[in-house]
């Protein structure tokens, strides 16, 4: 007989240990960029101050289900970082620094969680996708988006973002092979948190890595350490350069860990230990690049305390400005189902504005 | 300009626009090179590429999700669900995201994207070849249900989907792709969505249908006709938003309603239409409103399958029935 094999490597990515010291020598380039490396930690320290206060108004009644994103701050941010206005992300619900980065605004976030859709027209690029919550589904529309700039020849690269339980979704593996058959520039993020509400890692798949999932489409497969700033960053403008040039997309596995609830509806405490939790608490991504920035010379103490203050107050500026907005007029329920509207929902939107009229005039509101 | 059949006239009205709208891509199972399974894109690959015309990998989810995605990107994707009952894959994206992109985002981004359908039984075809599922997509807020029954219309009615801003899914009769040819010019005029089309003048009763199910109904008018009854026809065509005007000044006029179509009967669309009935048109009412309709069973396989669908006969005996009460 005669046998031959086919054998596959998924590289795993780190550059800085849990408490912020170098794996080796030589930093890749991205980290010599004192200024930059300064502002993507900022954005993770405002991110999670943001994160903080928007879990605080949900417990106060003033936001609805709000999902978390703590712990997952430096594959966010890097994420974001990465990319170009022009391209596109098809994010799932957490990844709000990515999207920070690329201009929206806090507010748009809690009008999101605030049950207001005005947050999904926010002010980020117009052809990003918005929140996506059916799990993955974000995955194949941001495959398509390539699609769409490879036919038409554009320089542009669509990301999309979902999690460990995302990568087992039907929609994950179609947007993977479909990048691989059209060799689209499209690079598939899976920030593996860990937890998909109750159900762990170990729980998803046989597959001792997500990353190698790329392999069954033909793309580009690698394990970062979701935590490492500088790794993921790294790791993510590599895989956008490549689909940029043509040459194919990637399927890129962030570790990280879900500090926090998977949302403000969700007791964690009903299915994972503490001492996990501990454990993971001293990988998380701030210690190891506040550690090395201050290393550097490039942070202090000080400057933190100073920009942490500072974050606290454009955070409140921001809540204000979603507690302070007002309501749609009942008809906004109508107005952006079609272009042109039928004359059923005309009819209907008519019906709710004298029903929502008649409502006001027995009850004016104060 | 010669006579050509209703698929013949799709093929004519995707080829019209890809020619003259170049954000126009087709994507499907066998849309290619094969030019279809059912041929309705025969063609426009060697005409058009392959950069226009895409093989898809075999997976519906992903036809349905690339597509939105493209739309979304400003193309206007026409795609293919090789059959009606393979659909089902795709509605997460069509329900989720299709029909929701301008809603949930305000208006920032919108999906002009067109699923054409092959629906319906009638062919002797394998299992879940058959499937009559429209009435599931007229419950969905945001998308256009649209299903022409003749070749003309299949072009002028495709020509305007695919110029819809908004998503359309096109159910296309293929028991009827190939009953008969007409004129159809290829002047790129569209058709307009959102009406009934009036087929046949009548004073007496007023039949309501759409899709294949129109060659029966014309047929049991004729039927009727003989007896002295004169029976007016209604091809809904768009199903949702529905123009039930047109239903109720004919009904004004004639005063009994039946209602024809090939999917099962509860719930199926013919149950809105007797219910706006009920609702505006009690009045003008003389007869019970009757539904002849596939029963509440899945389309058996094909050495059944004229049995489940309505018959000329049952068509003729339901307005009879109409016509007995007053």
């Amino acid at each position: 007989m005669s046998e031959r094999s086919t054998s596959f490597q998924i590289p795993y990515i780190a550059w800085l240990d849990a408490d912020g010291k170098p794996l080796s020598k030589d930093l890749p380039a991205v980290a010599s960029n004192r200024a930059r490396m300064v502002e993507l930690f900022k954005t993770m320290l405002f991110t999670r101050v943001f994160d903080t206060k928007s879990i605080a108004l949900q417990r106060t009644g003033k936001l609805g289900t709000y999902a978390s994103c703590l712990g997952h701050e430096a594959a966010h941010v890097a994420i974001g970082a990465a990319m170009r206005p022009e391209d596109c992300l098809a994010p799932s619900y957490r990844e709000y620094a990515a999207q920070f980065m690329r201009g929206v605004k806090p507010r748009d976030v809690l009008m999101y969680w605030g049950g207001d859709e005005r947050g999904n027209d926010f002010s980020g690029p117009a052809h990003d996708f918005s929140w996506c919550v059916p799990i993955s589904t974000q995955c194949l529309h941001a495959a398509g988006s390539a699609l769409a700039f490879k036919l038409r020849k554009e320089p542009r690269v669509a990301v999309s973002i979902c999690g460990d339980g995302g990568s087992s979704k039907s929609d994950f593996y179609a947007a993977i092979n479909a990048a691989g058959a059209w060799k689209l520039p499209y690079v598939g993020v899976i920030v593996n948190n860990q937890w998909a509400i109750s159900v762990p890692r170990t729980m998803q798949t046989g597959a001792p890595t997500l990353a190698q999932k790329g392999l069954a489409g033909g793309l580009a497969c690698v394990q970062v350490d979701g935590n490492d700033l500088i790794a993921v960053l790294d790791v993510v403008e590599k895989a956008i350069t490549r689909a940029r040039a043509g040459e194919g997309g990637s399927v890129i596995e962030a570790v990280t860990y879900r500090l926090g609830d998977h949302t403000t509806a969700d007791d964690a405490r009903r299915y994972r230990g503490e001492e996990e939790v501990k454990a993971a608490w001293k990988r998380e991504p701030m210690i190891r690049m506040r550690n090395w920035l201050t290393a550097q010379g490039w942070w202090s103490e000080v400057e933190e305390t100073a920009w942490n203050e500072e974050c606290g107050k454009q955070v409140d500026v921001e809540i204000n400005a979603y507690l302070e907005s007002k309501v749609q007029p009942v008809e906004a329920m109508f107005d952006y189902l079609h272009a042109d509207m039928p004359a059923d929902v005309a009819a209907q939107r008519a019906q709710a504005m004298a029903i929502d009229a008649a409502r006001s005039a027995a009850a004016p509101r104060s | 300009m010669s006579a050509i059949t209703l698929i013949e006239a799709i093929t004519q009205a995707l080829a019209w626009e890809m020619t003259h709208d170049p954000s126009v891509v087709v994507l499907g199972e066998d849309v290619g090179v094969n030019g279809g399974v059912f041929r309705a894109t025969a063609g426009l690959q060697e005409k058009f590429g392959a950069g226009r015309v895409l093989d898809t990998p075999l997976d519906e989810t992903m036809i349905a999700g690339l597509t939105v995605g493209l739309a979304a990107q400003g193309m206007k994707p026409v795609a293919e669900s090789q059959f009606d009952g393979f659909v089902y894959p795709m509605v997460d994206h069509l329900i989720c995201h299709a029909a929701r992109l301008r809603y949930r985002t305000r208006g920032r981004m919108h999906c002009p994207m067109v699923l054409r359908v092959p629906w319906g039984g009638g062919i002797r075809a394998p299992e879940h070849h058959s499937e009559a599922n429209e009435s599931i997509f007229t419950n969905v807020p945001g998308l256009r249900v649209v299903m022409p029954s003749s070749p003309a219309r299949a072009y002028g009615l495709l020509l305007a989907a695919i110029r819809d801003p908004d998503p359309v899914i096109f159910f296309e009769p293929k028991r009827i792709y190939r009953q008969y040819k007409e004129e159809v010019p290829d002047d790129g005029e569209a058709l307009p969505l959102d009406v009934c089309y009036v087929l046949r003048d009548g004073t007496d009763l007023t039949l309501v249908t759409w899709g294949a199910q129109v060659k029966e109904t014309l047929e049991a008018a004729e039927v009727l006709e003989r007896d002295g009854i004169s029976a007016e026809v209604i091809d809904v065509a768009t199903l949702k938003p529905l123009d039930f005007g047109t239903i109720a000044e004919s009904v004004a006029r004639t005063g009994r309603c039946v209602i024809v179509h090939e999917a099962a009967k509860t719930a199926g669309f013919g149950a809105e239409i007797a219910a706006r009935l009920a609702e505006e048109s009690m009045y003008d009412l003389v007869a019970p409103v009757e539904r002849v309709t596939g029963y509440d069973t899945h389309i058996p396989l094909f050495r059944l399958e004229m049995k489940y669908l309505p018959s000329v006969e049952r068509i003729v005996a339901a307005a009879k029935r109409a016509m007995a009460s007053s």
